[in-house]
């Protein structure tokens, strides 16, 4: 009895303990979001005062929204930041699942060497590329338009190698089964695999997007023309030339962008998290 | 129904051997079994067959048709997978239509919305549901068409495995240890499922199994397979009466057959464990051989001479109708195992001096490369090499 009793308190303390933790690191985390949020509805005054606070005593979000929104083509930003990371998504998954499945099912002399390249690959920091990529841009006379942003995604390493791990998982025979079952090589990707490997693709595609909304560095480079301009581009031009030191509608413009980086995920949470774990366990 | 050729199949994975030139006829609407431990490549043989692995040599011919080079769904051969290898996405119905949709609709067809626009698709679609409703009725399975794998038993998902495979009417049945996932009683009853199947659908059957039970019960024919090649393939009953190998002999019945080295004496006689049994033999005196004897072919002797083996009991295994006796006998390192009825049981102890004695028609010879001798081949006997020459 007293066991049990000490065991109850044992764990509700070290409960309490987690719970520390985890809303203390949370917080960290959360801290420059709501800083942010703060800022983007407080008057230019109020964001260099000397004392501290969250809520403005003079609310000031409608003017700052309404600049972010007019005074930079911010919706201009969103619908590229959109067009660029769904066409580089859907060419990377068109992309990624075959090579995958070749490297993960097939047998053909080069395998092996073809799937270090992959690894080589993966080893890679983008920015190393990007001068190459520019010239060969350049060349191609791509530069300046959507397809110089999307191209250098379109295969990606990391796919690659994450479908071909989860490919690995499969039982050959399913393959086998859906060759005598008359589907083509293709078809088993499309049909079998991929539906199967759903968790990878959902998991992919978030790393995907969120990499490709955010990205600045690339676009820096591959495009001038503000209509083309994916939105952390856009904002970094617009706190140059419009904002200047004007943080108000620049933190509004900020909170504008991740928005729907955060509704996306936040619906798709409960669906994405039951995806990771659903196929984990053999029933 | 389609008869199989199987013709000098070779085939190797880098510098190992799997296959060494397995030949095989099997007759259409035959139940042929490949039997043999693991990793001798029986199924390796059932996977070029079916045109999923490609030979290094040899040919496969399915009725008058070569098939090499033939893509598997070319084959008109369907196959049921020790792991059922069903589609975990895709519902029953969906698992057990996929193959008819593949071949009955065209690719444009199969387009999610456009396909049912097209004049004639709805039709189609109407005819496969209704053959997959059939089918699935047929295996008892009618009412989890709605479901998905992941919500079935395994023997549920062994019947979808079946269904998908019978529901395009094939050729031929290929079947990998399609019972080895299911516990013994299961296995039983769909053993049992399996051969009314075969006698229904009367078309050939390939099961590939390491089960000795499995294969027996099922088989018109047993192929029996090791180290990458066919030792004998014959009847159940020959199989297990009448081997052609010891290692056929070996791997064939449950507990193992024992094998004794004897030497020839003279003519019907061998020298075998101090004892000297009375066996017709050809033999050359002083030949060495190896005798197999069944556990069942002994029976206990009232006292010791020749005929009989003497040994001391070192353990009885109780099993319901009958009882396994191991018996030591002086100069074997292993024990003879000897099987007795039941009620024998009272009288046997262990440590006790134990006489048997043996059917000698019950005595199979090798040779000690392991080829059997049998008595009308005298070709055989000629060949026996005698003991001195073993020895050196």
């Amino acid at each position: 009895m007293s066991d049990t009793m000490s065991t109850k308190r044992l764990s509700s303390l070290a409960a309490i303990l987690r719970h520390a933790v985890l809303l203390l690191t949370g917080a960290l985390i959360l801290l420059p979001f709501v800083w942010m949020i703060s800022l983007s509805i407080k008057p230019p005054g109020e964001i260099f005062r000397a004392s501290f606070s969250f809520w403005p005593s003079q609310f000031y979000g409608v003017e700052n929204y309404t600049k972010a929104l007019t005074e930079a083509p911010l919706p201009r930003y969103m619908i590229n930041g959109l067009i660029v990371c769904s066409l580089i998504l859907v060419l990377q998954i068109l992309v990624c699942a075959p090579c995958a499945y070749a490297l993960a099912k097939l047998r053909f002399p080069g395998r092996d060497l073809l799937f270090v390249m992959v690894l080589v690959g993966l080893l890679l920091p983008h920015q190393v590329l990007a001068l190459p990529l520019f010239v060969f841009g350049y060349q191609l006379g791509i530069l300046n338009t959507y397809t110089a942003l999307i191209f250098p995604y379109v295969v990606s390493p990391f796919g690659i190698f994450l479908f071909r791990q989860f490919f690995k998982t499969i039982h050959d025979d399913v393959v086998h089964a859906a060759r005598l079952d008359g589907l083509s090589e293709l078809a088993i990707v499309w049909r079998i695999l991929v539906p199967m490997a759903l968790p990878a693709v959902i998991a992919f595609s978030i790393f995907s997007v969120v990499g490709h909304w955010n990205d600045l560095f690339w676009p820096l480079i591959a495009v001038r023309d503000q209509s083309l301009m994916p939105p952390p581009l856009g904002i970094m031009v617009f706190k140059n030339e419009e904002a200047g030191n004007d943080f108000g509608p620049l933190m509004a413009a900020s909170t504008l962008i991740v928005l729907p980086l955060v509704i996306a995920f936040l619906t798709a949470q409960k669906w994405f998290v039951e995806g990771m774990t659903g196929g984990a366990v053999k029933q | 129904m389609a008869s199989v050729l199987i013709d000098s199949i070779q085939k190797n994975y880098g510098v190992t051997s799997v296959l060494r030139g397995v030949s095989l006829s099997i007759a259409d609407g035959e139940f042929l079994t490949l039997l043999g431990p693991s990793g001798c490549g029986k199924s390796t043989l059932l996977r070029i067959l079916a045109g999923l692995e490609v030979q290094d040599a040899g040919s496969v011919t399915i009725g008058e048709r070569v098939v090499d080079g033939l893509r598997p769904k070319r084959r008109d051969v369907a196959m049921v997978f020790q792991s059922y290898a069903l589609y975990p996405h895709m519902t029953v119905a969906s698992n057990i239509a996929l193959p008819l949709r593949m071949r009955k609709l065209s690719a444009v067809r199969r387009l999610p919305l456009l396909g049912r626009l097209l004049p004639g698709t709805t039709q189609v679609a109407g005819e496969i549901d209704e053959e997959v409703t059939r089918t699935a009725k047929s295996l008892g399975i009618g009412h989890l068409l709605v479901r998905k794998p992941g919500q079935l038993s395994g023997g549920q998902r062994q019947r979808v495995a079946v269904g998908r495979a019978m529901v395009r009417n094939p050729a031929i049945f290929l079947m990998d240890e399609p019972l080895s996932n299911l516990d013994a009683k299961l296995r039983v009853q769909m053993r049992a499922e399996i051969k009314e199947l075969h006698q229904g659908l009367g078309v050939t059957f390939v099961y590939v199994t390491h089960d000795q039970a499995e294969a027996m019960t099922l088989s018109d024919r047993v192929a029996v397979m090791i180290d990458g090649e066919l030792l004998q393939v014959a009847p159940p009953q020959d199989i297990y009466a009448d081997p052609d190998d010891r290692r056929v002999a070996e791997f064939i019945g449950s507990p193992k057959i024992n094998m004794l080295d004897g030497v020839v004496r003279e003519r019907g006689l061998i020298d075998v464990a101090g004892a000297t049994l009375t066996i017709e033999t050809d033999a050359r005196p002083g030949a060495a051989l190896t005798l197999g004897i069944r556990p069942e072919a002994f029976h206990l002797a009232d006292h010791g001479g020749q005929g009989s083996l003497t040994g001391s009991v070192r353990m009885i295994e109780h099993m319901g109708s009958d009882l396994f006796v191991h018996l030591d006998l002086a100069g074997i390192d292993h024990p003879l195992i000897v099987r007795l009825l039941a009620e024998r049981a009272p009288y046997i102890t262990p440590g006790q001096t134990l006489h048997v004695g043996v059917r000698p028609d019950r005595v199979l010879l090798f040779a000690r490369d392991g080829r059997r001798l049998r008595r009308d081949a005298e070709s055989d006997w000629t060949s026996v090499t005698p003991f001195r020459e073993v020895a050196r």
